[in-house]
């Protein structure tokens, strides 16, 4: 049983880190297919990530160590964020050490310490984007807590891992106040990870970009680990939607190695979902100007709050 | 372990040393050296001792003695038990980080003399001390006015700017406003015997309107020092006046006797509290902590944004014992338990948190010489080791695990998860959207310390005269180092600090936390709701996944790095001012919270000459309540003034007609 | 919730429905969408009437639904869009607050009903009670936007949205209304639609415009 757990663990792990990338790549193929033109291969991110790697990177002048760092410490959060999310299985070793708040707080850090690296350099892009990114990160965090909070509430527990469990496993099948979660967990990623409506992650326009005005001065390997981040960020996401409104098909502790070999392409089917309905997500919303950030994010706040209420009165 | 004195008399005793070190100050007032290289780092120590004292003695049962000084029948009652132990370790802990960083930081041309100033400093300590051990309302107030002069005295330290003068008078009158209130509190606990000693207290039985107008007054009276709104304007003046430790002190420790006061009050001296009493402590916490949050994010003073964050901390800690008030008046003990011990967490966390950032500002602003957010940047370069250990402080404030800053959130959040099981209409159901608030105050207080670490220590220097900052002494490094690792143990560890908070909330409310995990690495509050967090394990396999990814890369491919201008999408003549100002970072609160805010703007006409674009956000409660209240006190004593009329005739005639009166009243 | 019979949540599910538009409603500008929101909340109101029906066999139930069809989500829907087109209204761009404020005290609605309804709720036997909440909720939402709205075409959308929630929290706490009682509120409605029709071809003819605040000229005196 131990041995099964660290596996499923490591595993997890494993997916996140090569997969995600992957799903960036499909990300962009499906939104070529809506938008009618021809995408990249879907493996063109990893060929992006390796000439990255290899260059020299070119640091600015007055950059300090802490600017060195960043990409580091952020690749590291979004790999241990990946750690705690139950995509494959539900007993995970590391959960125990970790749960839902504290991936809440993962994700801050990483938020904080990107802004910081982005102020770093001292350029007007730098930080007006961190700027950005904190407000939208003031509003989405909240967000983002009270999904968890609803989970939390109808699972009596804030561990993500036991959250799915009792999700995937219980007598009620539609919980409508995960309804009212679900869309504002929707909201909330589309908010973080930098897409169409709040954020064009295509562009370099300072007009438009949130998430890019942070990676202009990195380059090289800090790029790549920066965007590698990136893209496990929306992984993560991605799985932790999953594993709190579509939990079925999660190994559990009962179903022993079989229960991992399903859990895989399940993910896999469930992650092409996901990236196809992002693209859609993308492709029908038009960006919104800057400060009607908030009120988007808002939204996504209230939305959760609603979800509770409605839990407390229904006990769905 | 036992100790071979009784901690009381320790305590005591470590008292004395204070008062008697800060007094041998003024044997050689004009010596810096004699001040900071002696007097200072004693303090120093006898606070590391008291932090151990009160450390060691959480479980042993409580102690009283009396002493002798006093009034000939009012003599000083002193009592010691888990409540009094966890604050003075507290006191002890915090201050001892700043009394090293103060030795190294007090130099001439301070304003006051050395020896006068480590007088004031070490009599501001053992006042605090005694606070914490006062067993009668006499000893307790006598401390608490010690406590507010000898910090106005250090407040108005550089007492030649009038702004300076002006906040130490604001501090003053908020002061004893808290204070009278206080005092007609223990008053009204004394319930008719006329004792008052904090036994008496404990044993009258008060009727229910009674023992809610106590609490009430109590909860404003300590709530004036504490900095709750709408008290709370002399916080964002004072703190910033105050010399940098004595900021920390003031806002590190000094308002934590204020919860210390409450908790006394609400748990210990009135024996049954109602449940709704916590409603109301919530409200006005979670208010205070978004109107704090909010202010402190726009702010343009490196110590008045802190201080702002210290009214929003203030405000969390209050939104904590309200809940636990809510819980322990309705009978729900473990989860009061839980509520408790987050917020007494909370109250030991910020007081290192706050201390080291307070100590941090000191040493940028000995070294530029500017408070001014937009005269700053840059720092990082010059004073590597003030910026590293200042932004441990604003990570753990910013509540990011594993620092202790999240550890009390957590267990806060927690809390608040299961407040759904209140058994009381609409409050089982507001009381998780608090929940909410306080996740959006946690967020918005990141947002803060963003603002705060990199407009000071990071960008591009913004004036010149930067470039000759230095970085701070040896003692001021020593100082923030023991504060770091303050925070540090305090977040890694939180099982055994839990153990020895425990104690507290036994004493207190009878509860604990029931069946815990019971491993030292891994804290598990309610092993049946089975939410656990290890910061040891996390903060390990953190670390390492960083150095693997670190490893990783220079091993499949390489290290090289060239250094060059930066990139800015190719504009070449970037220069400081380019960058973000404290106000363009603040901007989106500003916009989007807009109506807190009282906004002044100047705006130039397209016809100026010499454009200048000016913007004041102050403080609407300021402006609308104070104000006014002044002029009316103003225009009602001018009213008493009549009766001065200067003549001797008319003050003999008031005498004769008082005469007569009585006269006739008594016979 | 363990064992909650699989029809009870999918009425759950469409209660939460029902409030998710009434909230979405509050903030819309646009009043095409309104009034494909308004027959999407009478969709949901025939499924869970039907759903009901098949639950209980009260045949009544069956009636009322196809009432609820024919009226909320074909008829009256029609006579709307045919009014804005000859009225050529469709925007609506002014809120009396900014909708987060709207949004916030829609919130502070929803508490209220909640808080009230946990009392009502165990009172009655119906199997649906637990949802007389979001009926309340619904009710008050809608009456928060008639306040809330500029344009009288937007007010007459949330007036008939009030009905929707009165119907569904009928419903929910007694299996419906006496068919005298539905077909006498139908038709009232209906009536009621056509005379707004007519007023607001008069208002626009007056004022030149449907904005509302052109009426607060009416007053006696300045």
């Amino acid at each position: 049983m131990k041995l099964l757990a660290v596996t499923t663990q490591l595993l997890e792990i494993f997916l996140a880190v090569l997969a995600a990338p992957l799903l960036v790549g499909w990300v962009n193929q499906c939104r070529a297919w809506l938008q009618n033109r021809s995408a990249p291969s879907i493996w063109q991110p990893y060929r992006g990530l390796h000439k990255l790697f290899y260059k020299d990177a070119v640091v600015a002048i007055n950059a300090s160590s802490l600017f060195r760092a960043a990409p580091y410490v952020v690749f590291s959060s979004m790999v241990l964020a990946a750690a705690i999310i139950p995509s494959l299985g539900t007993r995970l070793p590391f959960t125990v050490a970790a749960d839902g708040i504290a991936l809440v707080g993962l994700l801050a850090t990483a938020r904080v310490f990107v802004s910081l690296a982005a102020m770093d350099v001292g350029t007007a892009f730098g930080t007006l984007g961190a700027r950005r990114e904190m407000m939208i990160g003031f509003l989405a965090e909240p967000a983002l807590l009270m999904v968890l909070f609803v989970a939390a509430m109808i699972s009596q527990t804030t561990s993500l891992a036991l959250i799915a469990e009792r999700l995937s496993g219980g007598a009620v099948v539609l919980y409508p106040s995960l309804a009212f979660t679900a869309v504002a967990f929707t909201l909330v990623l589309l908010a973080e990870n930098a897409r169409i409506p709040v954020d064009n992650p295509a562009t370099h326009l300072e007009l438009t970009m949130v998430h890019e005005a942070m990676l202009l001065e990195y380059s090289a390997r800090h790029l790549a680990l920066m965007e590698w981040a990136a893209a496990l960020k929306l992984f993560n996401y991605a799985c932790i939607g999953i594993a709190l409104f579509v939990p079925f098909g999660v190994a559990t502790q009962l179903q022993g190695p079989v229960g991992l070999a399903i859990a895989v392409p399940t993910l896999a089917f469930k992650l092409l979902l996901a990236g196809a309905a992002l693209a859609v997500l993308e492709t029908v919303s038009a960006k919104l100007r800057v400060f009607r950030a908030p009120e988007f994010l808002a939204t996504a706040f209230l939305l959760a709050v609603l979800g509770m209420l409605v839990h407390l009165l229904l006990g769905a | 372990m036992t100790i071979p004195i009784a901690p009381l008399d320790a305590s005591c005793v470590l008292l004395t040393a204070w008062v008697v070190i800060g007094l041998a100050g003024l044997l050689r007032p004009a010596s810096v050296a004699f001040a900071g290289r002696v007097l200072f780092p004693l303090g120093a120590v006898c606070g590391a001792g008291l932090a151990l004292v009160a450390a060691l003695s959480l479980a042993t049962p409580p102690e009283q003695t009396t002493l002798l000084i006093g009034l000939p029948d009012l003599p000083f009652h002193l009592r010691r038990d888990a409540l009094s132990s966890v604050f003075l370790f507290l006191l002890g802990g915090a201050s001892a980080g700043i009394s090293v960083f103060a030795a190294g930081y007090f130099r001439k041309g301070e304003g006051a003399l050395p020896g006068l100033l480590c007088l004031e400093y070490h009599v501001f300590l053992a006042s605090m001390g005694l606070v914490l051990l006062a067993d009668d309302a006499y000893a307790f107030m006598v401390a608490w006015e010690m406590m507010a002069l000898s910090s106005y005295f250090l407040v108005t330290t550089q007492h030649r700017i009038p702004e300076i003068r002006r906040a130490g008078f604001i501090y003053l009158l908020m002061a004893h406003v808290g204070a009278i209130m206080i005092l007609l509190s223990f008053g009204v606990m004394q319930g008719g015997t006329w004792q008052f000693t904090f036994d008496a207290m404990r044993s009258a039985r008060l009727d229910p309107t009674w023992s809610t107008i106590a609490f009430l007054l109590a909860l404003f009276g300590f709530g004036a020092k504490a900095g709750i709104v709408p008290l709370h304007v002399w916080l964002p003046e004072a703190h910033p006046a105050a010399p940098s430790p004595v900021s920390a002190l003031m806002s590190g420790v000094m308002l934590k006797t204020a919860i210390y006061g409450l908790l006394r009050v609400s748990f210990d001296l009135l024996g049954e509290s109602q449940w709704w009493w916590g409603l109301v402590a919530l409200s006005f916490g979670l208010f205070t902590a978004f109107y704090g949050v909010i202010f402190a994010a726009v702010q343009t003073d490196m110590k008045r944004l802190l201080a702002w964050s210290s009214i929003e901390n203030m405000g969390l800690i209050f939104t904590g014992v309200g809940i636990t008030i809510v819980f322990h008046g309705l009978g729900m003990s473990s989860l009061a338990g839980l509520a408790l011990i987050a917020t007494l967490y909370h109250c030991v966390n910020h007081a290192f948190i706050k201390s080291l950032l307070f100590l941090g500002t000191g040493a940028v602003l000995h070294a530029t010489g500017e408070r001014n957010l937009g005269r700053l940047g840059g720092l990082i370069q010059r004073m590597p080791w003030v910026a590293w250990l200042t932004l441990i402080g604003a990570l753990a404030i910013a509540g990011l695990p594993p620092l202790n800053g999240f550890v009390s959130e957590w267990l806060l959040l927690q809390a608040f998860l299961f407040a759904d099981t209140v058994p009381r209409a609409f409050v089982n159901m507001l009381l998780p959207m608090a929940a909410g608030l306080v996740a959006l105050c946690a967020a918005l207080s990141g947002f803060v310390m963003v603002k705060f670490f990199g407009v000071i220590f990071l960008g591009q220097p913004r004036e010149g005269s930067l470039a000759q900052a230095q970085d701070a002494g040896m003692l001021e490094r020593i100082g923030l180092i023991w504060l770091a690792l303050g925070c540090f143990g305090l977040g890694l560890l939180p099982v055994q600090v839990i153990g020895r908070l425990e104690f507290v909330t036994r004493y207190l409310i009878g509860a604990d936390l029931g069946a815990r995990a019971g491993q030292w690495w891994l804290l598990a509050p309610d092993a049946a709701r089975q939410a656990s967090y290890s910061p040891v394990v996390f903060f390990g396999v953190g670390s390492a996944v960083i150095l693997l990814s670190f490893w990783l890369v220079r091993a499949f491919y390489h290290r090289r790095v060239r250094r060059s201008a930066a990139w800015d999408c190719g504009f070449v003549r970037l220069n400081a001012r380019m960058q973000d100002t404290a106000e363009g970072f603040g901007q989106p609160i500003r916009h989007v919270f807009q109506s807190f805010f009282l906004v002044e703007r100047e705006l130039p006409s397209p016809f100026d000459a010499a454009p200048r674009y000016r913007l004041l956000l102050l403080d609407r409660i300021w402006r609308s309540g104070y104000e006014p209240l002044g002029r009316l006190v103003r225009k009602l004593a001018d009213i008493a003034a009549l009766l001065q009329q200067g003549r001797i005739s008319t003050y003999l005639t008031y005498s004769f007609i008082t005469l007569l009166a009585l006269l006739a009243v008594v016979l | 919730m363990k064992g909650i019979p699989f029809d009870l949540q999918i009425l759950n599910v469409l209660a939460a429905l029902l409030l998710l538009l009434s909230f979405s409603m509050l903030a819309q500008r646009r009043i095409v969408v309104l009034v494909n929101l308004l027959a999407t909340q009478g969709l949901l109101l025939f499924l869970a009437t039907m759903l009901l029906a098949w639950r209980t066999g009260e045949h009544h139930l069956y009636l009322s639904a196809v009432l609820t069809l024919a009226l909320k989500v074909i008829g009256l829907p029609w006579l709307l869009r045919r009014l804005i087109r000859r009225l050529d209204v469709y925007w609506d761009t002014e809120l009396l607050i900014n909708p987060s404020a709207t949004m916030l005290i829609g919130l502070l609605i929803v508490v209220f009903s909640f808080g009230l309804a946990q009392p009502i709720s165990a009172l009655a036997s119906t199997a649906t009670r637990s949802t007389l909440g979001i009926a309340i909720a619904v009710i008050l939402l809608a009456f928060l936007a008639m306040i809330t709205r500029r344009k009288a075409m937007s007010q007459v959308v949330a007036f008939l949205s009030m009905e929707n929630g009165l119907f569904f929290g009928a419903m929910s706490a007694t299996y419906g209304m006496p068919m005298v009682v539905e077909l006498g509120v139908a038709l009232d409605v209906l009536v009621a639609m056509l005379v707004l029709g007519v007023f607001f071809f008069q208002i626009r003819e007056q004022f030149d415009s449907l904005d509302l605040h052109h009426l607060e000229t009416l007053k006696e005196h300045e």
